[in-house]
């Protein structure tokens, strides 16, 4: 059934009618989720994802913790009703252990640990929906929460997928793409322009490969940019919030008002 | 338990050679271990090792039912377990992170990038297909299990005979012994080899190819490669780790890809040497 959708029509059209290398529709909602640190719900698409940090706090288990550095912990939950057929995958499942794994190795050189011995930062991942592209939302839906939450990082990580048709190469790969053609995710820290996750599991020739790893670069980029306004904003919100509670405080009786 | 982490003497003297581009093997930062290869009695057996790192890789085929949603298709799967036997960091049990990474980079390499032709296993549509099963017993653990593992997963494919068989009627099959008929070669499309790079988090320590325990354990990150002969890339991974540039990413790559013609030609080789020994056929 896969052969029979354009990917690539002769227009320059893709099948959800976006061009070659447009990202689809970013939303961020940065609110607060329950009792976590730090949360962000973003989506690419349809390809949903919500995460939530809790940290830096005292580790659950002991031996978890690191004298030098806080130890960084991932989990991952796809629910079973995220992609076309409904199918629960259990908690041992190898390929979402390798998903939160890969999560995992991508922020440790982002966060500064170091900070923050002998602790532990969780960061909980829910995939809400999948429509492609899901490690490339989970990871900018982690930056985001991480930020949300106030820990120091050295910089954004911003994830892309870009994937080949024959010769043309396209951004953001919904899940039909993604079943039809190879595609890479590559992770990017914008201010360095270097890459922190490159990622690839299907056939791919050399020079076919480095035009997508430098698009995909590229494309972080502009990602990044829409990622920092909406944390922007969000930082501006909670100013706004804050500031009647101190004007009120300040017109009080003199003697409730301290230092 | 935690692996005990190398003494610091052991660190500082490993580090400070790296930056001036020395090994203590003796290896240039961009060359490999020459692989060894021993084969067994059997077709599908291999004893493979790069340097002390050594992996035994079993093929064998057993007729099964196909599953209902690919009735033209055989099976493949890879059996591989990490036992405290290669190294005392694995435990049995619960798969630890790397263990995960190892099996899941294997699963990858042979069977999501296509290098066995499924379909050819298939001997009468929806009822009996060709389940072939790859297991590997990883026997001492030096560094670099996955390029090992990979290397003699591949090979033990491409060395490995099925019996021949033939289909009467529509519904009758004959399963030749050796002896009757030569068993066949599987169809192979491609040969993918592993190749895993290693980064310090010095800057000016270069990145090295297959690393040692000792260089992977103070290796600040891998990243692993897998590409065939035809310059396809079939898997790239760099997880993490120290980032890098985009440049120094393609230079790697590079590398790996003269690796793997090498590499191509050196087990074709081998190959061929070990099938010469062998009377499989006589007309």
């Amino acid at each position: 059934m896969g052969s029979r959708i354009e990917i690539l029509n002769e227009a320059g059209f893709r099948s959800d009618g976006r061009r070659q290398f447009e990202l689809r529709d970013l939303t961020i909602d940065l609110a607060k989720h329950g009792e976590a640190d730090g949360s962000a719900l973003i989506s690419h698409g349809l390809t949903q994802v919500l995460v939530s940090v809790y940290g830096p706090r005292e580790a659950k288990m002991r031996s978890h913790t690191f004298h030098d550095r806080a130890n960084i912990n991932v989990e991952v939950v796809v629910a079973s009703f995220s992609t076309g057929e409904r199918r629960k995958r259990q908690r041992g499942d190898k390929r979402v252990l390798e998903f939160a794994a890969t999560i995992k190795s991508t922020f440790e050189p982002v966060i500064r640990t170091n900070l923050y011995p002998r602790s532990q930062i969780d960061i909980y991942v829910q995939v809400l929906q999948q429509d492609g592209s899901t490690l490339q939302t989970c990871i900018n839906a982690a930056t985001l929460a991480l930020m949300n939450a106030g820990i120091p990082m050295t910089d954004f990580v911003c994830a892309v997928t870009g994937g080949v048709h024959s010769t043309s190469p396209m951004l953001d790969l919904s899940t039909l793409e993604e079943n039809d053609i190879p595609h890479v995710t590559v992770a990017v820290m914008p201010k360095t322009k270097k890459v922190v996750l490159v990622t690839m599991e299907t056939r791919l020739h050399v020079d076919r490969f480095e035009e997508i790893l430098n698009l995909a670069r590229d494309a972080g980029a502009i990602l990044h940019q829409e990622m920092k306004e909406a944390i922007l904003a969000r930082s501006a919100t909670l100013v706004a919030l804050a500031e009647p509670v101190t004007k009120n405080q300040n017109k009080g009786d003199d003697d409730v008002v301290m230092d | 338990m935690r692996p005990p982490s190398p003494s610091i003497p052991e660190k500082e003297f490993l580090n400070s050679a790296l930056k001036q581009n020395l090994r203590i093997d003796g290896r240039a930062p961009l060359d490999m271990r020459t692989p060894v290869f021993i084969f067994g009695p059997e077709l599908g057996w291999v004893d493979c090792s790069l340097g002390k790192t050594r992996v035994i890789a079993y093929v064998d085929a057993k007729m099964v039912k196909p599953t209902p949603e690919r009735p033209f298709e055989g099976m493949i799967t890879i059996h591989s377990e990490l036992s405290p036997m290669a190294s005392s960091e694995y435990e049995t049990g619960r798969p630890s992170e790397e263990e995960v990474t190892i099996t899941r980079m294997l699963d990858k390499i042979i069977k999501r990038s296509d290098a066995l032709d499924k379909e050819s296993l298939c001997i009468l549509a929806g009822q009996r297909v060709w389940h072939i099963r790859l297991s590997l017993h990883f026997l001492a653990d030096a560094g670099n299990m996955v390029d090992c593992a990979c290397l003699a997963g591949i090979v033990a494919l491409r060395h490995f005979r099925r019996p021949e068989v033939e289909v009467i009627g529509d519904d009758e099959v004959i399963v030749h012994s050796p002896l009757e008929r030569a068993p066949m070669p599987l169809a192979i499309h491609h040969s993918p080899f592993c190749f895993t790079f290693a980064f310090f988090a010095d800057p000016e320590t270069p990145p090295i190819l297959d690393p040692t325990q000792l260089e992977q354990r103070l290796s600040a990150g891998l990243m692993s490669i897998a590409l065939n002969a035809q310059k396809e890339i079939c898997v790239l991974q760099k997880l993490g780790g120290v980032p890098q540039d985009t440049e120094e990413v393609l230079r790697l790559v590079k590398v790996a890809v003269a690796q793997a013609k090498e590499l191509s030609n050196t087990v074709d080789a081998k190959l061929t040497a070990d099938w010469e020994t062998r009377k499989v056929e006589v007309r």
